[in-house]
């Protein structure tokens, strides 16, 4: 019998109960994720994935990694003392929008400004899926949402602009229909010695796609299909034909010192070396 | 007049109350499973069944420091929360006390993490026991929505003035449908009655400043008036649950005795449990057994006398409490329960029963095997114990 091979990274023999819906985005953020870390050969008790609490937060459950399921929105300064405590720690965030974004923003953007070296992989399905699909501060103006009936009246987040004026290192955008460039972003997010941000755009057809009439998880993968467009393709686009599209890419990458080797020179300075 | 009475869950019932009192502001974040009360008053704004202005904020903290606000200026504030959503406005409810801001939260009682759980305890408003606010607990759906119209006029007395929380047992009260009777729109207007704030800093005739330091000064009497209010507010209680009773045909107490004048055996304990003890009540009786129960409604302001009154002749008395204290001697409704009696001359031994942390079931063998142990003479009188835990 031919194994699967992300199957050693998960725990088949815990019996987990899988939250997920049928046909929504997550697991297949999921698939990439365990690719990449195979792809990079990373030594699983060097990583520790940190994870808040929403549909996107179960993550943590299935893979076997050291993890850390915490609090809702605390995900991110969970991550920051695992890091703190041990650098050498590839440190792995699994978040929502909400999770990311509403309760733990203030997280987000001052670990985004610190550059704690970190992979933070933010599944926008842009509403609470957990809780029943309320608006989400990625939800765009003007869609629906349990708690926005009518459509919503608020502006909404781009993540990656977000990451980037905040200090990240890094700030990427895949999607789950494509998923090979989705691995691929994350692969090199992974890389990365600083704060570094792959917004995965993930379907919740149960709640999203429901609430704003876009079909089944069939029709909402169709239409990522349909309407995303490359950054690089994108630039050269005027901004009407880009206007309601996804863009994914790297739309950000620097290198700047991450906060725990600045931490170690100051520690350094301090001792006189 | 006709009875006006739908099949609601609890939540349905807490979210149809906060519709019928049309509050000014509503300020509150998603949280299983209190979500609903919420989400069907979002509704109920988005149709303009309401004037309520809804501001969906970006977490509880932020909910509660809205719901400051404004009551601050006057207006007439809800929220909705459970569990990790109550405790991550600890700070504020406190400030809420503090300003005696006259908020009515609905609290979905939910089990704390860690480990996470979604079901019922009653650790997240024990939680906040010494915030200042009145706890008023419900035994289900019809009692949840009784008491939250009830609460609007017990918090903005002018004796009392302090933010006021009704529970529902998570996902057995809040999720479970009954028949629940409704008072006309009219009347629930007329019974709460509109609000005049006392103070309110959009008043530019009468500047005031909110919150302000206090030292050394003035934070003792500060602290010290928010007791007396708490004082204050028992018969306030007592009074608008007897108006309530006039209107409704429901009247309230403090505490509620079942079975009780003249019980040798009693259960005490607060919400849906007490449902439960009352039909293993009935069946006691049926075979000539004189079991009672004492539920207590409002546990913040506690009626002590009410308690000791209440408890006086039984021969022994289980207290059970959803909620533990780790570390203190008993669960929090235990504590109460001994301390009340503890004085007194007259007075039956009384015994803790810790029991149902996140949602663990409580049936009725089980109280039916309280109540044998008490006949029996098997619990030591003060003792306290766990029941339904895997030891
Ligand atoms: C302090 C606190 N408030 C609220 C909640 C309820 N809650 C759980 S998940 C969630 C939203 C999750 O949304 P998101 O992060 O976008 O994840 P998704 O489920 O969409 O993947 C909320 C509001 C909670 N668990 N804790
Ligand atoms: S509710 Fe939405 S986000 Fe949650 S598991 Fe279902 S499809 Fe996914
Ligand atoms: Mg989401």
């Amino acid at each position: 019998m031919k194994i699967h091979p992300a199957y050693e990274m998960l725990r088949p023999d815990k019996n987990f109960p899988n939250v997920w819906c049928p046909g929504c985005g997550h697991g297949i953020v999921q698939g990439a994720i365990i690719r990449a870390v195979q792809k990079l050969g990373l030594d699983r008790d060097e990583m520790a994935m940190v994870s808040g609490i929403g549909c996107s937060s179960r993550m943590p459950v299935y893979c076997d990694f050291n993890s850390l399921h915490t609090a809702h929105g605390r995900a991110i300064a969970f991550a920051t003392g695992v890091k703190l405590h041990n650098p050498k720690l590839h440190v792995i965030v699994i978040t929502g929008d909400g999770d990311a974004l509403a309760i733990g923003g203030n997280h987000f953007i001052h670990a985004a400004r610190r550059n704690v070296e970190m992979t933070v992989v933010l599944m926008n399905n842009m509403i609470y899926g957990m809780t029943g699909g309320q608006y989400s501060p990625t939800t765009p103006i003007g869609k629906r949402a349990s708690t926005a009936p009518y459509g919503t009246a608020e502006r909404d987040f781009d993540p990656c602009s977000l990451a980037k004026a905040a200090g990240a290192v890094f700030a990427a955008r895949g999607t789950v229909y494509n998923a090979a460039e989705l691995e691929k972003l994350i692969t090199q997010a992974l890389a990365k010695k600083g704060f570094a941000l792959v917004e995965a755009v993930s379907p919740c057809p149960t709640l999203y796609g429901r609430l704003n009439r876009e079909g089944n998880a069939v029709k909402m993968m169709q239409w990522q299909k349909e309407n995303t467009v490359n950054v690089k393709a994108a630039e050269k686009l005027p901004p009407e034909k880009v206007r309601g599209k996804i863009v994914t890419g790297v739309f950000h990458d620097a290198e700047t010192p991450g906060y725990t080797e600045i931490y170690d020179r100051v520690i350094a300075k301090a001792r006189g070396a | 007049m006709s009875k006006l009475v739908s099949a609601q869950t609890g939540n349905e019932a807490m979210a149809y109350a906060m519709k019928q009192v049309n509050p000014d502001v509503v300020a509150a974040y998603p949280i299983t499973p209190a979500t609903e009360i919420v989400q069907i008053f979002a509704q109920y704004v988005a149709d303009g069944d309401v004037k309520t202005e809804f501001v969906a904020v970006e977490s509880e903290h932020s909910a509660m420091s809205a719901c400051i606000g404004s009551a601050a200026a006057g207006a007439r504030t809800m929220t909705g929360t459970s569990s990790q959503g109550l405790a991550l406005m600890y700070e504020m409810c406190y400030i809420a006390a503090g300003l005696r801001l006259p908020i009515v939260m609905a609290d979905v009682n939910r089990a704390l993490s860690a480990p996470i759980n979604i079901h019922c305890d009653h650790s997240d408003t024990m939680g906040m026991r010494d915030a200042g606010w009145i706890h008023l607990f419900s035994e289900n759906a019809q009692e949840a929505y009784d008491n939250m119209i009830q609460a609007v006029r017990i918090a903005e007395h002018a004796d009392v003035q302090l933010p006021t929380l009704v529970t529902t047992d998570g996902f057995i009260i809040s999720h479970g449908m009954e028949n629940v009777e409704h008072l006309a729109d009219e009347r629930v207007q007329k019974f709460i009655g509109e609000y005049q704030p006392q103070y309110s800093i959009l008043n530019v005739g009468k500047p005031i400043t909110v919150g302000a330091l206090n030292l050394q000064d003035y934070y003792f009497e500060h602290r010290r008036a928010l007791a007396d209010a708490q004082a204050a507010a028992l018969p306030v209680i007592k009074q608008i649950g007897e108006e309530f009773g006039k209107e409704s045909g429901r009247a309230y107490g403090l505490v509620e005795g079942y079975q009780l004048d003249d019980a040798e055996y009693a259960v005490v304990a607060l919400g849906s449990t007490c449902g439960t003890a009352k039909v293993v009540i009935d069946s006691l009786r049926a075979k000539g057994e004189k079991a009672g129960l004492l539920k207590i409604r409002s546990f913040r302001p506690f009626p002590k006398d009410e308690v000791v009154q209440a408890l006086k002749k039984v021969k022994f008395a289980a207290v059970l409490d959803r909620s533990d204290t780790l570390g203190g001697y008993g669960g929090p409704v235990f504590t109460e329960v001994r301390s009340a009696l503890y004085g007194e001359a007259s007075k039956p031994p009384v015994a803790g029963f810790i029991y149902g942390l996140g949602g663990r079931e409580i049936d009725m063998e089980m109280i039916e095997e309280l109540f044998r142990l008490m006949k029996s003479g098997e619990v030591k009188p003060d003792s306290v114990q766990y029941l339904g835990v895997r030891e």
